[in-house]
């Protein structure tokens, strides 16, 4: 009898942990306040970089934008560039041109040859866009939430076609920390409630099925949403989500490595991930529900 | 005042008692920091830990600190080992008592001086401690390798069912012999960027660096260093339980100079990392497979010997598959400690050699987080994999019988393979299943690993408690243990 309990006890365990995944459950809907338009100013100077606080000086002033590029400015974005034939549909995907990087035969390099590479895959709901009557939309529920699933070239394309870049990742990680060397955007410690990182109890998390989903752009502003209550999270130059969320696509191109970088974490990573000078990196052409991305000019 | 004399004798002079120690320094060291970190730190364990015991994480030192945990746990591991070594192989008893009170002082120091290092604020006394502790276990293992020196007359082997040279030098010792010799060389691999890169705060996790294509001699070196001396931390494990099981016959004879073979090359092949990378790996592959052989036919003979006795016991001559089966499972300490050896080869090795050959085909196709998870997986899983080995050994020879033998060794068997089987399908995920989808393997499998790792921990806890409850009994089996040495067939000598 006993036994038969405890393959009971084991079996309902392991069964509420299978609970099946479905990607269109209902997501609540929040205003932040925060404009995903706005752009927030870098002065030229020297910063702390990496985990040893190195003195780094980026001798320019640039802007970054406040957010990261958001579901409903991709989905403008993706219609403008259509019609003017930047990019293009083939087949199930948004492709483009991309001229090619100087192969170095490093090890494990893969050359990357001048062709056109893959933006964003169609036919996954991960995308959360419309497509209908030959326009791209936002789906309501995610229209001001980081827009994923873009891989490396389909960010720069974003980025380049209104004459914007992707940040190095040296520009990034100075807007991201300021110029004191501090490990988290908004200061030394870090708290459930700074950013959207695994486990952080979100409005938008559910562990038993969905996992952890992105928060909407700019979510820890000091507001409460719905009795979630969250902490001003701002990097020193008034950027949001620079720790968690996504990971964020960097511009640099590193001799001999087909490699693109990431910064940031994202909302599936435990908070040592978060601090600023953690970097991830992935094959440019990778879609990730977990990676966004951002523009600097 | 004798109470504690007796019990201190005990604890600090005998080779039971000194294991026992370091199993439960292990094991408290373990469980107190292992609360820093995953579902404990998601259960809000971590912060009441940090507040009560005013513990200092600064960010940017956390590298630094887990490294300087590893290897506080890592060097009670190689003195416990080396606990066993000295009572297994027959050396001189000065040289055996320099040995252990050495190494004890050793690595006593590199926790005393180490923890708080790292975790409560960097006090350069205790980063002296450490390093001093970290040098005296340097030396042990100096004289170590003077003591079991094998070419000496005394040490020719009696029992020529041994593996011997044709003058009859006991090669089962020369494999001892080399493996010691090899780790200090490997030791040093880990030495000199350690002491290039400083307090262990300027550092880096070597799996961070895996994906630059132009690495540092110092980056290489601590790559090198960490996989060889946790291989070589296996390899004295395989070494002891040879002696355990008795090891001996033509398997024996075909074994051992596998075994010296195999730790040689491999040792040599993750020093060449440094020079040359591009053929490092193939000497690596090439060693490893000679002493996974060796390993193999231990596994071979050790069943063999189990389901033979059994049978014997049973007045069997001959029996069917069933009865050997049966008799093979009968004791899990004995056959757990080689069960272990097999297991590896699903969820460490394997894992290993087909990531290896399909790395550019799939893993680096994956995001560097996704690619990260097997690779600490995998060297956790073979770091805890082979202190169950150590752990089951141990249950033997601290006398655990009856029910409890039972409990314990099939307890730490099965729930500690299924946590590694669990381990290994989560870091493997990505084979089979993409990111938007993946909760609910995430959650199985990381309930299947919580499950696991906390029986285990359980089992260990209560034969720590037993032995302490033993400790204030005026005829414990602490009294016996205090005169008593390893069972092995140095007996024969």
């Amino acid at each position: 009898m006993k036994k038969i309990f405890f393959i009971i006890l084991l079996s309902a365990f392991l069964l509420s942990a299978c609970k099946p995944v479905d990607l269109n459950t209902p997501a609540p809907i929040y205003d932040t306040g925060i404009d995903p338009n706005s752009w927030a100013k870098i002065p030229s100077g020297t910063f702390l970089s990496g985990q040893f606080k190195h003195q780094v000086n980026i001798d320019y002033n640039y802007e970054m934008m406040v957010t990261a590029v958001t579901v409903d400015q991709f989905a403008q974005y993706l219609n403008e560039a259509l019609a003017a034939g930047t990019i293009k549909i083939s087949g199930d995907e948004i492709v483009g041109f991309y001229p090619g990087d100087p192969f170095n035969n490093g090890r494990h390099e893969e050359e990357i040859l001048a062709g056109d590479y893959n933006h964003l895959p169609l036919n996954n709901p991960m995308t959360r866009l419309n497509y209908e009557g030959g326009k791209f939309s936002a789906q309501e529920m995610w229209a001001n939430h980081p827009q994923t699933m873009v891989s490396w070239f389909g960010a720069k394309a974003y980025c380049e076609y209104y004459d914007w870049r992707l940040p190095t990742e040296l520009e990034w990680e100075k807007a991201a920390r300021g110029v004191d060397g501090r490990p988290f955007p908004w200061g030394e410690t870090i708290e459930r409630n700074n950013a959207n990182l695994i486990n952080s109890r979100d409005p938008f998390e559910d562990m038993s099925s969905l996992g952890s989903r992105t928060t909407p752009v700019g979510f820890y502003n000091g507001k409460t949403y719905d009795g979630y209550v969250t902490l001003n999270s701002p990097s020193p130059f008034g950027i949001y989500d620079m720790a968690g969320n996504v990971w964020e696509w960097t511009n640099n191109v590193y001799e001999q490595q087909h490699y693109r970088y990431l910064r940031g974490g994202s909302k599936d990573v435990y908070e040592n991930y978060l601090r600023v000078w953690v970097r991830n990196s992935s094959i440019p052409t990778y879609n990730s529900p977990g990676f966004g991305f951002r523009c600097v000019r | 005042m004798q109470f504690f004399k007796s019990r201190f004798n005990y604890l600090f002079k005998s080779t039971k008692g000194l294991i026992l120690v370091g199993i439960a320094l292990a094991a408290l060291i373990s469980a107190f920091f292992g609360s820093l970190s995953g579902p404990m730190n998601d259960m809000g364990v971590k912060a009441i830990i940090v507040k009560a015991f005013n513990i200092n994480l600064l960010e940017a030192d956390r590298e630094g600190r887990i490294i300087a945990l590893y290897h506080v746990i890592a060097m009670i591991v190689i003195a416990i080992e080396t606990y066993m070594i000295t009572d297994l192989v027959p050396m001189k008893e000065n040289l055996r008592v320099q040995i252990n009170s050495t190494i004890t002082f050793g690595y006593l120091a590199v926790v005393i001086g180490g923890l708080p290092f790292a975790y409560w604020g960097k006090n350069w006394i205790m980063h002296g401690i450490y390093i001093t502790g970290l040098m005296l276990i340097f030396y042990a293992g100096c004289i170590l390798v003077y003591a079991l020196w094998p070419w000496r007359e005394e040490n020719k082997v009696k029992n020529k069912e041994y593996a011997h040279t044709k003058s009859g030098y006991d090669l089962e010792r020369v494999a001892f012999f080399s493996m010691s010799v090899v780790t200090l060389a490997s030791a040093l691999f880990g030495a000199i960027p350690g002491a290039f890169y400083g307090n262990g705060f300027l550092t880096f996790f070597a799996e961070n660096v895996v994906r630059e294509p132009i690495k540092t001699t110092l980056q290489k070196s601590i790559i090198g260093h960490l996989h060889i001396m946790l291989a070589l931390i296996a390899i004295a494990c395989t070494l002891i339980i040879c002696r355990y099981m008795d090891f001996k016959g033509i398997l024996h004879k075909i074994a051992m100079p596998l075994i010296i073979v195999g730790s040689i090359v491999l040792s040599v092949g993750t020093w060449l990392v440094v020079p040359f990378e591009g053929v490092a790996h193939a000497v690596i592959y090439g060693g490893s497979t000679i002493a996974m052989l060796g390993a193999l036919f231990l596994v071979i003979y050790s069943w063999r010997k189990l389901i033979r006795e059994g049978l014997a016991e049973k007045g069997i001559k001959k029996g069917n598959f069933f009865q050997g089966l049966a008799t093979l499972l009968r004791d899990p300490l004995k056959f757990g400690v080689t069960w272990q050896m097999v297991f590896m080869n699903f969820t460490v090795s394997g894992v290993g050699i087909f990531v290896a050959v399909k790395l550019d085909d799939i893993f680096r196709n994956w995001p560097f987080m996704d690619e990260k998870l097997i690779l600490t997986g995998h060297w956790h899983i073979l770091a805890t994999l082979t202190a169950t080995i150590l752990l089951l050994y141990y249950a033997d020879f601290a006398g655990l019988k009856g029910k409890a033998r039972q409990w314990f060794g099939w307890a730490v068997i099965i729930f500690s393979d299924l946590a590694f089987g669990a381990v290994t399908v989560y870091e493997m995920k990505r084979l089979f299943v993409d990111e938007a989808h993946q909760q609910p393997v995430v959650n199985t499998t990381t309930l299947l690993g919580d499950i696991g790792l906390v029986t285990v921990l359980v089992a260990l806890a209560a034969i720590m408690v037993w032995r302490l409850i033993d400790l204030f009994k005026k005829k414990g089996r602490w009294s016996e243990e205090a005169n008593e040495k390893l069972q092995s067939y140095v007996e024969e000598f």
